[in-house]
């Protein structure tokens, strides 16, 4: 009974913790300014939040019922990396930039002449200078 | 113990509404599929704790077979946005609906 009590506000604590984990996220997924930034605040989310929520979960369950939420939980952690990776390499190769800078990596072919120069002190759109029009 | 799992179900819930709005006014196409991404985990979530507050823990099978679904969802709709096509890595010419 008594260990019952003590598991139960462990989970608690694991649950409330998962759940401001996932509100932050949230917060930072509308209000941060550029892509990759909310790529962050996703990540959170799907790090620390899902493993608060099912661990916490996992306290007040039976231990197959908690074999399957770590199964879950390892899936998340697999997955959500997996494709944050995959997204970000995507926006990368199609061009969304970083902050104010107009291009970071000069392994993608320079855009088109005819597009012009890019002040670096401009506040950033999120596509890239080459991709503004081209995508119609 | 139903107040904690009603207080974690709020938050989650929250959090889904956050990643909504966030795919509805996001600029690019990516900001969509993150947000998108973000709702199907916090989906995954949702359905494991509304087992537990609903009392029927079996529902985390939901959960995994969700999470699977939402994995390869989104690796499905990156590589169309990225190659323009499910089927091979080659990017069509421009005209190639002429010659179809």
């Amino acid at each position: 009974m008594t260990l019952e009590l003590v598991l139960q506000c462990i989970g608690a604590v694991f649950l409330l913790g998962g759940s401001f984990f996932c509100i932050v996220g949230g917060i930072g997924l509308v209000r941060l300014p550029t892509f990759y930034t909310r790529c962050h605040a996703a990540g959170v989310t799907d790090s620390a939040g899902a493993a608060g929520v099912l661990v916490g979960l996992a306290f007040v369950s039976t231990p197959l019922v908690a074999f399957k939420l770590v199964t879950v939980l390892a899936f998340v952690w697999l997955t959500s990396v997996a494709s944050t990776h995959a997204l970000v390499k995507a926006a990368h190769a199609r061009g969304v930039r970083v902050m104010n800078t107009p291009r970071l990596d000069w392994t993608i072919p320079p855009p088109a002449p005819d597009d012009g120069e890019v002040d670096p002190s401009t506040p950033p759109s999120d596509l890239g200078p080459h991709l503004s029009g081209e995508e119609a | 113990m139903s107040y904690v799992y009603a207080a974690a179900a709020s938050a989650i819930l929250i959090t889904m509404l956050l990643a909504m709005g966030r795919a509805i006014v996001g600029p690019t196409t990516y900001d969509r599929i993150l947000a998108l991404n973000a709702f199907g985990t916090k989906t995954v979530l949702l359905i494991a704790v509304m087992g537990y507050l609903f009392g029927r823990p079996e529902w985390l099978d939901l959960a995994l077979v969700y999470g699977l679904c939402n994995f390869v969802g989104t690796l499905a709709v990156l590589r169309f946005s990225k190659y323009g096509s499910l089927a091979n890595d080659v990017t069509l010419p421009p005209d190639a609906e002429d010659h179809a």
